[in-house]
């Protein structure tokens, strides 16, 4: 057995490899909850290849029997209900996780430097996730699904000049039909997930390459022992393979608890209007995105104008690319930010309400509350630059606090 | 820290609760059905789905042979219960006689396929409009629904439930008792959930295995856990 290990780390660098990454890479020992849902992302992720590959076996992407093909998969196909409420608790699964992690990272400062590379990389990820969980939601061509393609892909319209034709690019015709289900395919199963794997392994590396965050926010690289591992730090492997592997089977369990008990998830995770399928003439009275798309639904309806929404909806998304640097603040855990601890819940509470009121039917009422919230979604990130430079904070230990 | 995960909490609570099926639809409050979902309900459901409803409406999706399967009857039982259909096949999905061309002309509107009838409207919808059946004589065929105005079907299991008109007093006394009818019907909802996904049946036989298999997991993991960690302070 020796031998063979050592036939293969003379030829490919292995043993360097799991040092590097696994047994000799230093992790704060007071990593809290929160520091889970990063493995548990890649769990997910896992799930949905897994899961993905055994749909596409019976999947149709055409616009007579994609619906059909769904229903073939959870009627006829041997375990095929579970494999697609896999895919479909994954798919919500994903993105729970992720906005957990991201709201790890706002809390305790984790897109400062020297992580900017990796705060961006990731929430890249997070952009590249939401269009695959757009396309996947298109495939079974369900009513949603239909008229969610037509509504999202008409954003492109708004383009000056182009905007049609890239439409019609983008759509592989004029309307929807087979020719974007053939297309929208073809993105969900093999361009967007190729750059989804890429961007995971960038983000994993450029983590390794800085080195982890903690809650208390403070480098554990500043104080090393004689031996120059840092004091605060613990191998990521045993410690953390231990406990994420338990963390792990928590998580299953609330998975699995939804796959066999509740997969369309008082419909958020299976929208109810989805089952019936794709019918052209016919517009639904409400047409609402998934849950994990509605803040952004409701950034872009808080907009009278077409072209003014999708100039907002760009900012809205642009600006998290640059909290690195609106971020003045030396101090980066919220545990010694109290300010900006407040600014952190009301701008968690605007999200939440803006992807509420993204799901509810557009009413006049519902106009004021979401544009006050996209407000105080931006003035979180406008009024940074100010509130970081003059805001109070604690002190902030040498050492970390478990 | 604590107030973060009330957000956190929050955010699922609040979606959770301001997604799913309406308790109203136009006006009309949703009834919820009572019943227990074991198969004696499920065949009574479908004896009453094969017998009434059948007639028209298909369940394209639901194979005769798997229904046998999920509900433990036999072949015979089967064809002689439910695939009352002329031509009805074991293997295939249950298909009424209706020609829909035929049937747009005479309803206006194909009767729907409802094999995912209780996904898309929900349970409750369903059981709610089966009860919701009034006289009307402006209408073409003579019924109304409180539920879905307008609708072009006729109320089919009016010789059950009897007819009643717009305020609720009833005209024509069925054949069944309204306790009777409401069990009938909450039968008939009954199946046609499980029509919508039939995974239900499996779902609700292994999920107690693979939790409790998770929850073992889970336990063994943190006691791992717990020794590997014993050395860190």
């Amino acid at each position: 057995m020796n031998g063979i290990f050592k036939w293969i780390n003379d030829r490919f660098p292995f043993r360097e490899m799991a040092r590097e990454h696994l047994t000799e890479y230093y992790a704060p020992k007071n990593f809290n909850i929160w520091y889970i849902f990063g493995s548990l992302a890649l769990v997910v992720l896992a799930i949905q290849i897994v899961s993905g590959i055994f749909l596409l076996i019976h999947y149709q992407p055409n616009d007579k029997s994609a619906f059909d093909s769904i229903q073939t998969i959870m009627y006829d196909v041997n375990w095929g209900w579970l494999l697609r409420y896999a895919h479909t608790t994954g798919a919500s699964m994903f993105f729970i996780v992720i906005y957990l992690h991201m709201l790890r990272g706002l809390m305790y400062g984790s897109f400062k430097a020297p992580r900017e590379l990796l705060w961006m990389i990731g929430f890249a990820i997070y952009l590249v996730l939401m269009a695959e969980a757009y396309l996947g939601y298109v495939l079974p061509y369900g009513d949603m699904s239909y008229w969610g393609a037509k509504v999202i892909t008409s954003i492109i319209e708004a383009i000056p000049f182009v905007g049609d034709w890239l439409t019609s690019l983008v759509r592989g015709g004029f309307g929807i039909g087979t020719e974007t289900l053939n297309r929208f395919m073809a993105y969900h199963v093999v361009l967007v997930p190729l750059i989804l794997i890429a961007l995971v392994v960038a983000h994993v590396l450029a983590l390794h390459q800085v080195g982890s965050n903690n809650p208390d926010g403070i480098e554990i690289k500043a104080h090393r022992g004689p031996d120059g591992r840092p004091l605060d730090g613990i191998p990521f492997h045993p410690y953390y393979t231990v406990k994420d592997v338990f963390g792990m089977g928590v998580f299953l369990v609330l998975f699995c608890a939804v796959m066999f008990y509740a997969p369309t998830f008082n419909s958020l995770f299976i929208e109810h209007a989805n089952y019936t399928p794709a019918n052209p003439l016919k517009t639904p009275p409400d047409i609402t995105p998934a849950w994990y798309l509605s803040p952004f639904y409701a950034m872009l309806r808080s907009v009278p104008d077409k072209l003014g929404g999708i100039v907002v909806l760009a900012v809205a998304v642009v600006l998290p690319f640059f909290l690195p640097w609106l971020d003045r603040n030396p101090v980066k855990s919220i545990r010694y930010r109290p300010v900006y601890f407040a600014m952190v819940v009301v701008l968690g509470i605007a999200v939440i309400i803006l992807g509420w009121i993204g799901m509810e039917p557009a009413t006049p009422a519902l106009l004021l509350p979401g544009r006050i919230c996209l407000g105080l979604y931006l003035l979180f990130f406008l009024s940074l630059p100010v509130v970081s430079r003059i805001e109070p904070t604690r002190n902030v230990p040498e050492r970390v606090t478990s | 820290m604590r107030i973060a995960a009330l957000v956190v909490l929050s955010f699922s609570a609040l979606l959770y609760a301001a997604a799913g099926t309406a308790a109203e639809d136009d006006g009309v409050k949703l009834l919820k059905p009572h019943f227990e979902f074991n198969s004696e309900t499920l065949l009574r459901g479908a004896k009453l789905f094969a017998s009434r409803c059948l007639g028209c409406h298909n369940l394209k999706y639901l194979r005769y042979n798997r229904v046998a399967d999920d509900l433990g009857m036999t072949k015979d039982e089967v064809e002689w219960m439910l695939m009352t259909p002329r031509g009805a096949e074991y293997n295939k999905g249950m298909i009424s006689n209706l020609d829909t061309d035929d049937a747009a002309n005479w309803f206006g509107t194909a009767p729907p396929d409802l094999t995912l009838e209780a996904r898309y409207r929900g349970r409750d919808w369903i059981y709610t409009y089966l009860k919701s059946f009034y006289l009307d004589p402006d209408q073409p065929l003579g019924w109304n629904n409180h539920l879905f105005p307008k609708v072009a079907m006729p109320n089919i299991l009016a010789p059950l439930s009897g007819a009643r008109d717009a305020q609720g007093n009833i005209l024509e006394k069925g054949s069944m008792t309204p306790q009777q009818y409401d069990q009938a019907v909450a039968d008939l909802t009954a199946w046609l959930q499980y029509a919508s996904d039939p995974s239900i049946l499996q779902r609700k036989k292994l999920g107690p295995w693979v939790i409790g298999f998770l929850v073992i997991f889970s336990l063994l993991a943190y006691l791992l856990k717990r020794a590997y960690w014993r050395d860190i302070h």
